[in-house]
């Protein structure tokens, strides 16, 4: 099917096209094709409809300088977009809801050149072996959708390894590592970072409650690797970007694509049309809106980028709004369905001295997989609930967010000031964050809002989504066992929470009734049969065969991991399988290939 | 120099911030450590380019490097949009107005303002809770979130004036380049070179 490389470079038209392959998306899945696919030869260019605040499109692409250590722009001023008036999004919980009941910020993973790569704490986990089987090895839940995938781990473990060559991450797999891990190839790239303090109190705690913590896996850099430093424990580091490069994820990935020659990066292109020849099969290209033209001048341009194959990587949010929007790829009509987050159980502790968990080094150093794995108690809360099983995830082991962020909650008063110097909610807080396994169900979905669109007229994506009482009946198992290990900690109080929200008094949450995760999944799955998937194995849409998906949209399940690694594992694999390259298996040299100079 | 607020309604901003988030004896008041500084620069943002929306990067030079905080950022031209719609409001413009109409910070400041009258840091407690609770609520809240980014955020936006804010809760801010040792964040100890704890 492929036509081949035109070993062309990528502004220049060859043979009818601009380029081998338009990618839409710079994130990590859009990230990882470019540089698969520039390796193998390929002219691609790169659509993002964000702003880039990530690297110098010219050579040497060093960073820009526009990331820095300020609460207000990245946490209040939405720098990463999208912005939720220019774009917003809608929230239902089920149809009964009415048309929606909240219009705005709905999972905004960042819309910006490196996508939600920028914002991440880069905590980069593998899957387990079993969760490639869930049907298989644990067998179905009613009301939901269980899928086994149609690869296995073994198929994606040579794209792992390469995705943590690609990042660079650092972790460890010896006697201290996840004793729960799947098998791996071979050692991270580089040894863990810094253990945050509080984490001292957490890990013993948790240890003599029988759980395993080891330490995560963390897509920030350790030592100097791929001519990035160090981190030097900042502590802005979720949801900021980091203003001297020791995250990885993306711009490793975006660097080497562009330092090939044959990447061209477009940021501010919203891409709002796949095109497809007249057999409907066939992709032809991409259109996009030309965002650097102002207002004034009315609709913005539309520019047509032609190329042999279509690489979707806008995220399991807008890569299906693109799909509903242009008519195509759901013939199973399975686009934009079983739209899975993780559901978030958060068990808060507080503490008589600071933690300092909030200010200082990886937002995260520590992770527990034993609610993934299970244990008798947990068959027995299952058995409880009327359910085959229950399956937690990651338990985090953090703090809280800045200043600013905590004043907010606090409410206006006399008591503002001494509620801030106490920082119960920031500096004296320690938060267990469960990533729950969300189960598929076709009924939770993004479609096209009826009525409300963005700035530009397009229907705005609206999410409709209701948690399944499994993750519910696992919230009430794991809750109290980890509000007992907080206590054990030296914790004086505690409180479990969820996002989305439990009950009416949802409405109330800080943090709003929808998921807060950013972790979005499905709503174009991978599978085997074309009846009921909009994806082939190789992530490819069973109706447009030169169009492949490469994010989080393709999994057929959440699994209880974070799925970054994951979806640029997917992608790795996806690309070099349509190039007919091989993962390359030489490490990156710590301190090379760009020299301090380059920058 | 104010560049939006008059200095009457510049001297009732800080009043009213300082009973919305005031000084306890620890933390210092939101009006007082440039509160309406930090409303006049955002609302008066696009009288200078770029805009103050953004700070720069990457760093801000109070602990090493070059302070890079002040070089603003340039907005795209749809951002330009969202950040002169919330500021200046929809005015009727069809382009302002795909979810509604909007109210403008200059309007809600301005109203509330004058609810609160250019005698209000002269009233006795009493008489100012009276006027605060006679303005909308999207005056208060504007008063009430715009004083916790003004006290709490970096300081180059105007408010928290030489990290008075911060210096309350003992917040180093921005540690670039230098960050924290790994002993520092294992071991938990308080240190902090700048603040001399």
């Amino acid at each position: 099917m492929s036509s081949g490389p035109t070993s062309a470079t990528a502004a220049a038209p060859v043979d009818g096209v601009d380029c081998d392959a338009v990618i839409i998306g710079s994130g990590p899945g859009g990230a990882t094709a470019a540089q698969v696919l520039t390796a193998a030869g390929w002219s691609v260019v790169v659509l993002d409809k964000g702003r880039n605040h990530l690297l110098s499109l010219e050579a040497p692409f060093g960073p820009l300088g526009h990331f820095a250590n300020d609460e207000l722009k990245f946490t209040q001023r939405h720098i990463l977009g999208p912005d939720p008036w220019l774009e917003p999004r809608t929230f239902r919980r089920t149809e009964a809801d009415g048309d929606r009941i909240f219009t705005g910020d709905v999972n905004n993973l960042p819309s910006t050149v490196g996508g939600g790569g920028v914002h991440a704490d880069g905590k980069l986990p593998r899957f387990r072996e079993d969760d490639f089987a869930l049907l298989t090895e644990h067998g179905p839940v009613e009301g939901a959708d269980i899928r086994d995938w149609p690869i296995s781990y073994d198929d994606l473990e040579p794209y792992y390894a390469e995705a943590e060559r690609l990042i660079g991450v650092a972790g460890t797999d010896g006697p201290d590592g996840n004793p729960f891990a799947a098998s791996r190839s071979g050692p991270y790239p580089m040894p863990p970072g810094a253990d945050m303090f509080l984490t001292s109190l957490t890990v013993p705690a948790a240890e003599r409650a029988g759980l395993h913590p080891y330490r995560a896996p963390t897509g920030v850099n350790s030592v100097d690797y791929d001519g990035r430093p160090a981190c030097n424990n900042c502590g802005f580091c979720a949801h900021y970007g980091c203003p001297i490069e020791a995250k990885g994820d993306p711009v490793a990935m975006l660097r080497a694509a562009l330092r090939t020659g044959l990447c061209r990066v477009v940021p501010e292109a919203y891409a709002v049309d796949i095109v497809v020849d007249g057999s409907g099969r066939r992709a032809t290209g991409v259109r996009y809106l030309d965002l650097t033209a102002r207002p004034e001048r009315g609709d913005p341009p539309v520019v047509e980028i032609r190329a042999n194959h279509v690489v979707l990587a806008a995220g399991a949010f807008e890569s299906p709004r693109l799909l509903l929007a242009t008519g195509i790829g759901n013939s199973s009509d399975q686009v934009g369905r079983n739209l899975m987050f993780h559901f978030q159980t958060l068990v808060v502790g507080g503490y008589p001295e600071p933690m300092f968990g909030a200010t200082r080094g990886r937002a995260v150093t520590h992770l527990h997989d034993d609610h993934i794995v299970g244990d008798a108690a947990q068959r027995a809360a299952a058995a409880t609930a009327g359910l085959p099983w229950l399956r937690g995830g990651i338990v985090e082991h953090g703090g809280a967010a800045g200043p600013v962020s905590e004043a907010l909650i606090y409410g206006p008063g006399g008591h503002h000031g001494a509620a801030m110097r106490d920082s119960s909610l920031r500096e004296r807080l320690l938060v267990f964050t469960m990533q729950g396994e969300d189960l598929a169900q076709p009924t939770n979905r993004i479609d096209l809002d009826p009525s409300v669109t963005d700035v530009w007229g397009r229907p705005a994506g609206r999410v409709t989504y209701s948690s399944h009482r499994h993750e519910l009946a696992t919230m009430e198992h794991v809750g109290p066992l980890l509000e007992s290990v907080l206590r054990d900690a030296g914790a004086v109080w505690t409180i479990v929470s969820s996002s989305p929200p439990l009950g009416d008094g949802g409405a109330h949450s800080p943090l709003g009734m929808a998921p807060a995760s950013k972790h979005i999944i499905g709503t174009a799955r991978m599978g085997a049969d074309p009846s009921n998937s909009v994806v082939d194995p190789d992530g490819r849409l069973w109706d447009v065969e030169n169009v492949l998906i490469a994010d989080s949209s393709v999994f057929p399940t959440s699994t209880g991991y974070g799925p970054t690694l994951t979806l640029a594992a997917l992608a790795a694999r996806a690309c070099h399988r349509l190039a007919g390259s091989a993962p390359a298996d030489i490490p990156v040299p710590p301190g090379g290939p760009m020299s301090p100079a380059e920058k | 120099m104010a560049a939006w607020l008059t200095p009457a309604q510049h001297r009732t901003l800080t009043a009213a911030m300082d009973d919305t988030i005031p000084d306890d004896g620890t933390c210092p008041g939101a009006g007082s450590t440039g509160g309406a500084d930090y409303v006049d620069r955002l609302l008066a943002a696009f009288t200078v380019d770029p805009p103050r929306i953004w700070a720069g990067g990457p760093f801000s030079g109070r602990r090493g490097g070059t302070a890079a905080f002040d070089d603003f950022l340039e907005l795209s031209p749809w951002e330009e949009l969202a950040w002169r719609t919330r500021i200046e409001g929809s005015g009727g413009d069809p382009a302002r107005e795909h979810l509604g109409p909007v109210r403008g910070w200059q309007d809600i400041y301005a109203d509330g303002l004058a609810v609160l009258g250019d005698d209000f840091a002269d009233l006795d407690p009493d008489g100012r809770s009276a006027r605060l609770a006679a303005t909308d609520d999207e005056f208060r809240d504007l008063l009430f979130n715009h004083g916790c980014h003004a006290l709490y955020g970096d300081p180059v936006y105007g408010g928290n004036r030489d990290g008075a804010g911060w210096r309350g809760i003992d917040y180093p801010g921005d540690v670039q380049p230098r960050g924290y040792t790994d002993a520092e964040v294992s071991l938990g100890t308080r240190f902090d070179p700048d603040l001399g704890r």
